[in-house]
């Protein structure tokens, strides 16, 4: 589903480059879940933006699908992402003025899905998460877990290839995160692609392989046994 | 811009972000209404210049006799000069390519009475041209004509309230007033613009008079009217030829500045228009300046929308939105905006114009419009630069990596 090839990326501040991330060489298969794990500045949000298509490497190449994501204008990148990639991010990132459902059917707006098809897709991704009940809600009348869920809804909304979520639990208390993480390795079970960027252990031992990421480099990429959210759950 | 889904957009972001879409649409409107108001001031204030030369005729010369300062072949200074029926024949056929008609006038106060009514009014002797010249309205019967003028017919043409004061309700044509002692038959009445004092008049033909005052051919004044064509320089240049023409055959020095006097109604007229041209194109300017800041008042406005959209403009783009479709909607949303604030601002402008009327005539201000067109172009104009406006930012907006816009708390 992905591959990764010899990897590098720089920032060019002030007085020296900067150079982020130093030839990482990352494949993953169809229906993994990966968890990417480092301190900050071990380079894994870049990482995610590059996979995220948010952002382009300097060289070495990127295949997402059999499609070589090279030299996109913004246009093509917008298409790709909207077509491959569902974001989750760690500050939800919801449009503060629109409701959950109108949030959710965004993404599918933006593939010139007629309006009806798109809010009954909308509502079906919402139940997906539980949030069935609370679809005419904005943002500011949702809790922390419920915003993440209304985030997960829309970026599934799009039926994407491939699940990117960027410390979906860093700004959630534990029961909350756990819940979180039942709901995404529910998903993960159900085919989907997962690769999530986290510091905290116990989220990565939720996930299926963690790749450790520090200075810019891969220092460990192993599978390992899958810790079920759902048996941390009271 | 027919996509129904981009209107139900706009339509959700605009109805949740109320305050911001009322600011920039306040701004819009105020500078079309200030614009169209002042506009229509300018155009009002021009209409009352042009008013006090409406009631009259402006291609006019109007000659009067003076005292001569200076000797010459032989005459003392200090003649009067007076002209006669020679004058006016020699006027008519020598300078008859450049001038309509010609006509004198003879001005004597009279007691003018009807049965038991009696009044005095002025009474004004002169030819059928005079009726141009001050632009009478005959109502009802007829002016004076050329055979009244050759046959020195005892014929009157009275004013509305001449008509009103001595007749009441009576129909005064074919009936006989007294003037000065003798009978005149009126034959036509008339109206004028020019307000009471015109319609108090009495014309009689200038022979009759003559004949009355004891046979002489004396006239107080000539008046005639040119051709229009000939423009404003041809009417100075005809001025001037019919001052040296006058002075020789009355034997004035050529150099003397009195003695003859002519007033010459279309460069009268010119002064004033180029002032009020003027007034118009300081208010035209100031017009200007209001939709110049009315167009930095969107931009700075959009430049906000912007900024502060710059989160959920990142958002948009991770989930799929194209820079296009970014640029599309925010240029979308200001057009949409600026045309209901714009034609808004229009509309209540137009209303106070129209509300305003005739009210503020005691300021010089008459009829205050502005014309359609003129309206509408300021309105398109500030449409099409509040797109402008906003394409700027909209487009830098577009091109923000999605991450630096997220980032963006």
């Amino acid at each position: 589903m992905i591959q990764l090839n010899n990897i590098h990326k720089s920032y060019n501040l002030k007085t020296n480059p900067l150079h982020v991330l130093k030839g990482i060489n990352l494949s993953i298969e169809e229906g993994e879940m990966v968890a990417i794990m480092g301190a900050s500045g071990s380079g894994k949000s870049t990482l995610l933006n590059i996979l995220g298509m948010l952002d382009e490497a300097d060289s070495g190449t990127y295949t997402l699908d059999d499609t070589p994501i090279v030299q996109l204008s913004e246009t093509k990148a917008a298409q790709y992402r909207n077509k491959f990639l569902g974001f989750v991010f760690q500050s939800f990132n919801l449009i503060s003025y629109k409701t959950a459902l109108e949030n959710v059917s965004l993404p599918l707006y933006y593939q010139k899905i007629p309006r009806k098809e798109r809010l009954i897709k909308a509502k079906e991704n919402l139940d997906k998460v539980g949030l069935g009940e609370r679809i005419d809600h904005v943002p500011s009348e949702l809790s922390g877990g419920e915003k993440q869920r209304v985030a997960i809804a829309r970026a599934l909304a799009s039926e994407p290839k491939v699940l990117l979520a960027d410390e979906p639990t860093g700004a959630l208390d534990t029961k909350t995160s756990y819940d979180l993480m039942a709901l995404i390795q529910e998903i993960n079970e159900q085919g989907k692609t997962m690769v999530v960027i986290t510091h905290e252990h116990d989220i990565a031992n939720m996930c299926k392989r963690i790749v450790h990421l520090r200075d810019g480099v891969i220092v460990e990429d192993k599978k390992i046994k899958q810790v079920k959210a759902k048996d941390h759950v009271e | 811009m027919w996509n129904r889904d981009r209107w139900v957009e706009i339509f959700e972001t605009l109805s949740k972000n109320k305050l911001r879409a009322s600011l920039s649409g306040f701004t819009i409107a105020m500078g079309i209404f200030i614009f169209v108001t002042l506009y229509g001031f300018g155009n009002g204030l021009k209409n009352a210049f042009n008013q006090f030369f409406l009631d009259d005729a402006t291609n006019t010369l109007w000659v009067y006799g003076g005292q001569t300062s200076k000797p010459y072949k032989g005459f003392k200074s200090r003649r009067n000069i007076e002209f006669d029926n020679e004058d006016l024949d020699q006027l008519a056929t020598d300078f008859a390519y450049f001038i309509e008609g010609v006509t004198p006038r003879i001005t004597r106060a009279g007691e003018v009475s009807y049965k038991t009514e009696s009044n005095s009014y002025s009474v004004r002797a002169v030819g059928p041209v005079h009726q141009d010249i001050e632009k009478s309205l005959v109502y009802s019967g007829r002016y004076i004509n050329q055979s009244d003028v050759k046959d020195y017919t005892k014929n009157a043409v009275i004013g509305r309230l001449v008509a009103k004061d001595l007749f009441k309700y009576e129909d005064p044509l074919g009936k006989h007033v007294i003037i000065n002692d003798v009978a005149f038959k009126v034959v036509g009445v008339f109206s004028d613009e020019g307000g009471d004092n015109e319609e108090r008049m009495v014309y009689i033909p200038y022979t009759t008079q003559q004949r009355l005052l004891g046979g002489s051919e004396e006239i107080d004044q000539i008046i005639l009217t040119f051709r229009p064509e000939i423009g404003y320089a041809g009417a100075l240049q005809l001025e001037s030829n019919i001052m040296k023409f006058l002075k020789r055959k009355h034997s004035i020095d050529p150099e003397d500045p009195a003695g003859i006097f002519i007033r010459n109604v279309a460069s009268d007229l010119k002064q004033n228009q180029d002032f009020a041209s003027i007034l118009q194109y300081i208010v035209t300017f100031v017009g200007l300046g209001t939709l110049i800041a009315g167009v930095i008042g969107i931009s700075n406005i959009m430049v906000y929308v912007v900024r502060e959209r710059t989160k959920e403009l990142g958002i948009r783009k991770a989930i799929g939105a194209t820079p296009k479709s970014i640029i599309g909607m925010i240029l979308h949303e200001s057009i949409f905006i600026t045309t209901i604030a714009g034609y808004t601002g229009l509309f209540v402008g137009v209303g106070t114009l129209v509300l305003i009327g005739d009210n503020l005539e005691d300021f010089f201000i008459v009829d205050p419009q502005i014309h359609i067109g003129t309206a509408i172009f300021a309105t398109i104009l500030l449409i099409v630069f509040g797109a402008v406006a906003g394409y700027v930012p909209a487009k830098r907006a577009a091109r923000i990596k999605p991450i630096i816009a997220l980032r963006d708390e």
